[in-house]
């Protein structure tokens, strides 16, 4: 029977024998915590010789956890390295069993050491390849909503009403204080802003002009997009991609459900009719906060209102808010797309959310500028 | 009964020829061949990462084969796309492992989600059919319950009705136990048997549970991530005793292989 101590602190012992062979002798408890008194010293003396063949005799090792393991393996490592090998003698059986169950079938494989990371030409490589798959799914995803876009208007009927609804409540009523909240603060920063420099010159008069064009044409309709994009789109694609995970969409396809016609319609639709509702009353708030810095001055409210009607037309006002109709539609195209498009992996679900915002905002910004350059040449 | 009826009722319900899936250019599963007859309940088995569920879900036509046919009822499910695709699908239901029920959806909504697309039922009409099927899965009381309401067995037991809501030839279950304690794991058991003598509904499951293989497997068809491909095709009871693939026996007798002969209930002290 071994001699066997795993209540004291692990001993080593090292020889290095005449007929060229390092013997290491290894007694008491290797864990977590003992471990490290043994393993530089192993290590260190088999690094200043040249042998090729170490014995480790481990007839006092008591008890021996994965740390020390990793020590065996080590030695068996550094002795395959030089083209030997390193054997372990005296193990009591259960431990003989563990050892033998983690011992490396060939310690020097090629895959056990890392990877090198990737080169700049593969990174390079990597993201254009991942900017065209991007590119291609919003072009086929296009494609895809367009068709079944086309069906639903056909086919008004077939679209799941109460879902609808209850999308729309989400996106529209529940977006609501928010939207109108950031309009308010908007139109007053921009009245209080441009008081001042106006004052000196004696045009504050025209302050109800600056205000209202400016929320009508541009800033109501980007804020509500970017809450949106915030809200509603990350919404989508989190609530999508959580069914990918789940397999939902799975079992959507295998009904033969088409997961763009059943989970995307809705949604798009929602954003659609709900984003002009929201700009409007973003505009309403922006527009009305811009009285309280004119109230200040002395000015009626019959005097604002007059000053803001004839500053903005109905051509104005439609121009902001059928902007928001294909910004509603980008928003919720994008999360969705996002969604439908998740990966497996604990972290997928956040990465397409992350994905969504980011992408919803740039493509408002792309869209408004589109619509700037049309509108421009249109004269509205 | 005509003769065109017998040839029909005699012919595997599913072929799957010279099957290979692939991901990424790495082969997963090669040259897998087997029938599945109407009727019966076929279990796929293996160990874990063999390709089970990945022979699932070709099966279901989610995933493209890398070379080979899957025929459903006759019809190549791996070369179809669009209605044709669609039609071939709705010879099937499938439960997931997860149950994959829609989580905005009551669990009656669920049930009844597949007829509001594909029949013209009315909405009364509807509604008893899918209390019917809750019923057979003895979910009558969870019906305007929404999924995440249920435990994960009712969550299963759902996914059974839905997966039965169309009255499908066949029913693909992917690890319909996993998880599962083992009274409700047995009581699942005994709800595919049934309805698998009930309806004459063909079952296709994939699982690694033994209990529930020897319980309700007419055959098995055996995996083995190691080769590939399959290793075994028969009655479980029959592969455990006399299989000549030493690891199916070891599969079926619950062996680790090189374990040391001993207890299970020996002393671990240190």
């Amino acid at each position: 029977m071994n001699q066997t101590n795993d209540s004291e602190s692990p001993s080593i012992g090292i020889t290095t024998e005449a007929d060229g062979w390092l013997s290491i002798t290894l007694a008491g408890r290797l864990d977590r915590a003992t471990v490290v008194d043994v393993w530089p010293k192993a290590i260190e003396a088999f690094g200043k010789t040249s042998v090729e063949r170490v014995v480790i005799d481990a007839s006092g090792v008591g008890y021996c956890d994965g740390s020390g393991l990793g020590l065996f393996a080590e030695l068996r490592r550094l002795a395959a390295q030089r083209g030997g090998q390193a054997e372990i003698v005296g193990l009591a059986p259960d431990l003989q069993r563990l050892v033998g169950i983690a011992e490396l079938s060939d310690p020097t494989a090629e895959e056990l050491t890392p990877m090198p990371p990737p080169g700049l030409v593969t990174n390079v490589g990597r993201a254009v390849a991942d900017i065209l798959a991007d590119v291609k799914d919003i072009v086929t995803f296009t494609g895809e909503l367009t068709v079944v876009l086309l069906w639903a208007i056909t086919h008004p009927h077939r679209i799941r009403g109460r879902e609808l609804w209850a999308i729309c409540e989400k996106v529209g009523v529940n977006a609501l204080p928010v939207v109108c909240l950031l309009g308010a603060m908007v139109g007053l920063i921009m009245a209080f802003q441009t008081a001042v420099p106006l004052q000196r010159y004696g045009a504050v008069s025209i302050i109800p002009s600056i205000v209202s064009i400016a929320m009508i044409r541009e800033l109501s309709p980007l804020i509500t997009a970017i809450i949106l994009a915030g809200r509603s789109g990350s919404a989508f694609a989190a609530e999508i991609g959580t069914m990918r995970v789940t397999q939902e969409i799975d079992a959507l396809q295998t009904f033969g459900l088409d997961p763009v016609k059943f989970l995307a319609i809705p949604r798009v639709l929602a954003g659609v009719l709900m984003a002009p509702l929201l700009t409007i009353f973003n505009i309403v708030l922006g527009v009305s906060a811009g009285y309280l810095v004119m109230a200040n001055y002395g000015y009626s409210v019959r005097f604002y209102i007059n000053a803001v009607t004839n500053s903005v037309t109905y051509v104005d006002l439609l121009g902001g808010v059928a902007k928001t109709l294909v910004l509603g539609l980008v928003i919720a195209a994008i999360g969705c797309l996002r969604g439908l498009r998740t990966e497996k992996g604990p972290s997928a679900v956040g990465d397409s959310t992350t994905r969504a915002v980011v992408a919803g905002i740039v493509l408002i910004v792309i869209a408004d500028m589109i619509f700037g350059v049309v509108y421009f040449y249109l004269g509205i | 009964m005509t003769e065109t009826m017998k040839q029909t009722e005699s012919k595997p319900i599913i072929c799957v020829k010279d099957f290979k899936a692939a991901y990424g250019g790495r082969t997963v599963l090669h040259d897998v061949n087997f029938d599945v007859q109407r009727g019966e309940i076929l279990v796929i088995a293996g160990g874990s990462g063999c390709g089970k569920s990945t022979m699932l879900f070709h099966m279901i036509g989610l995933y493209r084969p890398a070379g080979g046919h899957i025929l459903i009822d006759g019809d190549d499910i791996n070369a179809a796309r669009g209605r044709v695709l669609n039609r071939i699908r709705r010879k099937f239901g499938v439960a997931y492992q997860s149950g994959a029920l829609f989580g905005s959806l009551t669990v009656l909504e669920n049930v009844r989600l597949p007829m509001e697309e594909f029949t013209d039922l009315t909405n009364d009409q509807m509604d008893m059919i899918a209390l019917s099927k809750l019923k057979l899965v003895d979910l009558e009381g969870s019906a305007q319950k929404l999924p995440s309401e249920l435990s994960g067995g009712m969550q299963k037991r759902a996914a059974l009705a839905r997966a039965v809501s169309l009255d499908p030839q066949i029913v693909f279950l992917d690890e319909p136990s996993a998880g599962l304690d083992p009274i409700t794991s047995a009581g699942l058991d005994q709800l595919i048997i049934d309805l698998s003598r009930m309806l004459k509904t063909t079952f296709v499951i994939v699982t690694h549970e033994l209990p529930s293989i020897f319980a309700i497997a007419d055959r098995v068809v055996v995996l083995d991530a190691a080769v590939k491909t399959i290793v075994a095709v028969g009655d479980p009871a029959d592969l455990r005793d006399t299989s000549p693939n030493p690891w199916v026996r070891a599969f079926f007798n619950r062996e680790a292989p090189g374990a040391p002969q001993e207890t299970p209930e020996r002393s671990r002290g240190r």
